[in-house]
């Protein structure tokens, strides 16, 4: 018996790994001061600090160390990168183009652009979850400024083809940004060899502390500027004001650090348990992946369970087993998720879906015992379920009359 | 999300999971909502043609905790009420016995009118009227009197 709850949304969050704890602490105590403070020992250390994680983050997606600006977390970083390079290049154009299936911090940061005078094309994927290049190329413009295409996605845990995307980019002469935060530290990422411009990644996901992040920013060939969305002491050469977050920082870099080093195998060990997990839940009647399984992240599942509802079943077992749930019937609008959707799922499946996401801290026990957790919650719901009864009577569903309210 | 302990309770043991013959001119169906917002709510009760005492109320739902929870405690309280009793059950009431938050306000909505339908189904079935706002309203003093004429 595994020690419970069982947590499997590690795309949501990571625990800090004690190791990265443990190299911060004396950065909130001892080492406290300013990195900003260039007339004393206190200020030097810091500044040291946070130069080697400059570094170690560099280091991790092959960039040089002083293409990294720290921000807040991956968010802040797709803002500035969004914001500060329509500002930066207005005189150029004003279309970006993205995709419908990014996080929230890139479409609406875009939505924010588009009132500012930006015009976006949102790129359809197909029912894997892919975009079609040729369409990517097709929305070029004369205009076009930037493509900002992620990584992989939060939810159905995808890899976009970045060098090709970027390949096409370059072609027209346009910037490519991508959100890399759930891919950063989970699968090998390279900047050179990937061509990418700008890149947001945040600590929070890669076993690091909360409220860190950062964004790359290319300085040779081409060399990118983006326009400070802080004002103030003009930290990070002018692209970030604010005073630095040292602990966090020594945390994102340490983290990124651990991340380099054991990537590869944790990518081979997640993704053992990843399957199995999948695999004993297909095994259920009326069950489903969402996304391409064959572009995705290791440790990555996203599951639809026909004729039962996410945040019904999730309820099933949720004191013991910590997942998402693409179903949102918790809140007003009762909509189901946005990137579900966009892969053409209906509503039932869309509303039916559960997001498994495994880490660093898994074990083969949690895998099996959330396999056979889920397996009972699913089939107590379905006894419960009326649409379940009809499917099991034949009945189709398009044919029923349903009344609203 | 959390829920209340009843709600939970009610996830946990629901009562009267289950089918009624559909057919039975006894038998009221209800069925509300539909796959697009995440909720259908199937709602039967049976109902005496001499008394209009509603004598047994299954359900099944595909929805949420607080939906499954409020359909359960639905046909805990339509056993034993005349139809017209029945129809006076308000979503609020459901609100309050589980004390739902008010993003749950739209399952109640759908459970209240799933009572509805299910009266309703049972009326046209019979050749009888459907229930008038008055006749709701008017429950207390009307239901002694036998409209089986």
């Amino acid at each position: 018996m595994p020690k419970l709850p069982i947590y499997l949304d590690y795309n949501a969050t990571t625990p800090c790994d004690p190791r990265v704890v443990d190299v911060m602490l004396p950065y909130f105590t001892e080492i406290f001061g300013n990195a900003a403070s260039r007339s004393h020992a206190f200020g030097w250390t810091a500044e040291e600090a946070v130069d080697h994680a400059r570094e170690q983050v560099a280091r991790l997606i092959g960039a040089e160390p002083k293409e990294i600006v720290f921000t807040s977390g991956a968010t802040e970083a797709d803002n500035l990168a969004l914001k500060g390079v329509f500002e930066m290049y207005s005189s150029k154009g004003n279309h970006i183009i993205t995709t419908e299936t990014e996080h929230k911090a890139v479409l609406d940061t875009c939505k924010h652009l588009e009132k500012k005078g930006a015009s976006v094309t949102y790129l359809k994927v197909n029912n894997e979850g892919e975009i079609d290049l040729k369409e990517l190329e097709a929305a070029i413009t004369p205009q076009t400024i930037l493509v900002a295409i992620m990584y992989a996605n939060n939810e159905i845990g995808i890899v976009h083809p970045i060098k090709e995307i970027s390949a096409i980019a370059k072609k027209h002469g346009i910037l490519m940004m991508t959100d890399a935060t759930q891919a950063v530290g989970k699968i090998p990422v390279n900047v050179d060899r990937d061509g990418i411009d700008l890149l947001a990644l945040s600590a929070h996901k890669i076993y690091g502390p909360k409220g860190v992040g950062a964004l790359y920013v290319r300085r040779k060939s081409p060399r990118v500027k983006v326009t400070a969305q802080m004002d103030g002491g003009g930290h990070e050469r002018g692209m970030r004001s604010g005073t630095l977050n040292v602990p966090g920082i020594v945390g994102l870099g340490k983290a990124c650090e651990l991340c380099m080093e054991e990537m590869e195998a944790e990518a081979k060990r997640l993704a053992v348990l990843r399957d199995k997990l999948e695999k004993a839940l297909l095994e259920l009647e009326e069950a489903y992946v969402n996304g391409s399984t064959q572009h995705r992240l290791p440790h990555v599942s996203n599951l639809s369970f026909k004729y039962v509802e996410g945040e019904g079943l999730m309820m099933g077992f949720n004191r013991e087993i910590a997942v998402s749930s693409g179903a949102a019937c918790t809140s007003a609008s009762l909509e189901a998720s946005y990137v579900l959707k966009a892969l053409g799922l209906g509503d039932d499946l869309a509303h039916a879906s559960l997001r498994f996401s495994l880490g660093r801290f898994t074990t083969e026990e949690e895998i099996d015992y959330t396999i056979q957790a889920v397996t009972a919650a699913v089939k107590k719901l379905r006894d419960m379920s009326p649409l379940w009864e009809m499917f099991k009577d034949g009945i189709d569903m398009n044919t029923i009359t349903w009344e609203h309210h | 999300m959390t829920y209340s302990d009843i709600v939970l309770d009610h996830y946990n043991n629901p009562r009267n999971v289950g089918t009624l013959d559909s057919k039975s001119n006894t038998v009221g169906t209800g069925l509300i909502g539909n796959n697009e917002w995440g909720e259908v709510i199937r709602l039967q009760i049976e109902v005496s043609l001499t008394t209009r005492v509603i004598t047994a109320a299954k359900f099944k739902t595909f929805g949420g905790g607080a939906a499954i929870a409020a359909s359960s405690l639905a046909t805990e309280w339509l056993k034993g009420k005349t139809i017209e009793e029945a129809a006076r059950i308000d979503n609020m009431d459901f609100v309050a016995a589980l004390n739902l938050s008010p993003v749950n306000l739209h399952c109640s909505i759908l459970v209240e009118d799933a009572i509805k339908a299910s009266i309703n189904d049972f009326l046209r079935k019979n050749g009888l009227e459907e229930l008038s706002v008055a006749e709701i309203e008017n429950a207390d003093i009307e239901e002694e009197e036998d409209i089986f004429h």
